[in-house]
């Protein structure tokens, strides 16, 4: 349940522009696409790689960190380590 | 990491353990656990290291009361429990959640409190309930959806609080005197939000060194490095392993959110009593989205089944292999307690990694 997967920020947007969930961002996690709220990394915008848990950005990576990041997660975890599932949110 | 440069930093611990005598480390995430024992560390350390499992996963510390308290509201007619995967087939006194929903119960597995709160939206008919278990990674979601369920007016959907927090467990096992650590692998992700100065009081007051941790073999390597050091040079410092990700500071905007939310408050552990100030209650301006409260549910006492050890397991007290029931009756097929369940639990990661081939058998 600690997991966090690193992902680029590849779209923003403003949902609900006056909502702390307002802000969601679609992040690129190795390949697939989910939609993470940018509610904990306000100052995460377009190209930013952020680590990813439980559809919410908790902090912003430099691209390296978030590289290495997730090539330690999937040496660590290898096959434990499975895409997010569960419906997509808004 | 390769061979020699994992014997590297062993031959370096080894100098440091020769020097601090025994060391015991409790690795307090579950995620460390199953990635220590994954990647051969665990086999590769010398007598000298002894790692203890600590209560780092939080469905392997949700009292069998709150347990009992989803399954009873699964089969609800009118309401839908929402809940992260680990938590579905952890034994309940009646059942699990998936052999509630096996009854006809309504359980809905999903990623991220959002989904949960969507899908309240989607069907103002029911009553949806997120199971709000997790430690401090997790708790800024479950309080950033709680706003924008009150802010976009959903009126059926609420959290079932289990949230715990880390470092009152560390506290508490501390205090208790009986788990003989002399010091911490800190978890990594947790501490992106706390921030590694939040050991600090832990160090100073208990005199043990804290280090913070990634999760691939060479950072853990690393850390227990420094924390046999530490020991060895009769320090209890704080240290931040995996600077790559984790500050000092750790998250403001996200521990902000939570305190808007929630409040710390007095909270049951599964086997270990209620621990002071360990978990997360809602706070009076949002007590309308407390499950208990508007659903009527109750979380019964914490009950533990005959011959589980999983209450010593989470507090390192016991290895899994010295429970009876680790391997025979109780299975990740067939779980008796959650430490058997839960992706990080230490039961799974032993059953998976430690077990010895039994013939007829394939190891795993």
């Amino acid at each position: 349940m600690c997991l966090a997967v690193p992902g680029q920020i590849v779209e923003v947007n403003d949902v609900e522009p006056d909502s702390v969930v307002g802000r969601i961002g679609v992040v690129d996690l190795q390949g697939s696409r989910i939609q993470a709220s940018l509610a904990m990394t306000p100052q995460a915008d377009t190209g930013d790689w952020v680590l990813v848990h439980a559809g919410f950005a908790i902090t912003v990576l430099d691209e390296a960190e978030a590289q290495a990041t997730w090539d330690s997660l999937r040496e660590a975890l290898g096959e434990d380590l499975a895409p997010p599932e569960g419906p997509g949110g808004p | 990491m390769d061979r020699d440069e994992a014997k590297g930093i062993i031959d370096r611990i080894d100098a440091a353990c020769a020097q601090a005598g025994r060391v015991c480390i409790m690795e307090v995430c579950g995620t460390h656990t199953v990635s220590l024992f994954r990647s051969g560390i665990k086999s590769l350390l010398g007598e000298s290291i002894h790692l203890i499992s600590g209560p780092g996963c939080p469905v392997c510390v949700t009292s069998q009361g709150y347990i009992d308290a989803a399954c009873e509201l699964a089969v609800r007619p009118d309401v839908t429990v929402c809940t992260y995967g680990d938590m579905v087939r952890v034994p309940g006194q009646v059942g699990s959640l998936e052999s509630q929903r096996a009854r006809g119960g309504s359980v809905e597995v999903v990623y991220s409190p959002r989904d949960a709160l969507t899908m309240a939206k989607q069907h103002p008919d029911r009553q949806v309930v997120f199971l709000a278990v997790g430690f401090e990674t997790t708790t800024p979601g479950t309080a950033a959806t709680v706003i924008a369920a009150r802010g976009e007016g959903v009126e059926n959907f609420s959290i079932l609080s289990g949230h715990k927090l880390v470092i009152p467990a560390m506290e508490a096992l501390l205090a208790g005197g009986e788990v003989p650590v002399d010091g911490f692998l800190c978890p990594g992700h947790v501490s992106v939000i706390i921030g590694a100065g939040a050991y600090r009081p832990i160090a100073e007051r208990y005199h043990k060194p804290c280090v913070v941790a990634g999760f691939e073999p060479r950072g853990m390597l690393e850390a227990i490095l420094h924390i046999v050091r530490q020991v060895a040079d009769g320090k209890a410092l704080v240290e931040n392993a995996y600077g790559a990700v984790v500050s000092s500071e750790g998250n403001a905007v996200a521990r902000d959110v939570v305190d808007r939310v929630f409040v710390p408050a007095d909270a049951v552990w599964r086997a270990m009593g209620t621990l002071p100030d360990s978990g997360l209650e809602l706070r009076e301006g949002f007590r309308a989205f407390d499950a208990v409260g508007r659903l009527g549910v109750e979380i019964g006492p914490d009950v533990c089944p005959d011959g589980c050890l999983c209450g010593e397991v989470i507090q390192g007290k016991a290895t899994p292999a010295e429970c009876a029931l680790f391997g025979t009756a109780c299975t990740p097929v067939e779980p008796v307690g959650p430490c058997m369940v839960s992706s990080e639990g230490t039961c799974a990661a032993w059953y998976k990694y430690n077990r010895p081939a039994q013939p007829g058998v394939e190891k795993a």
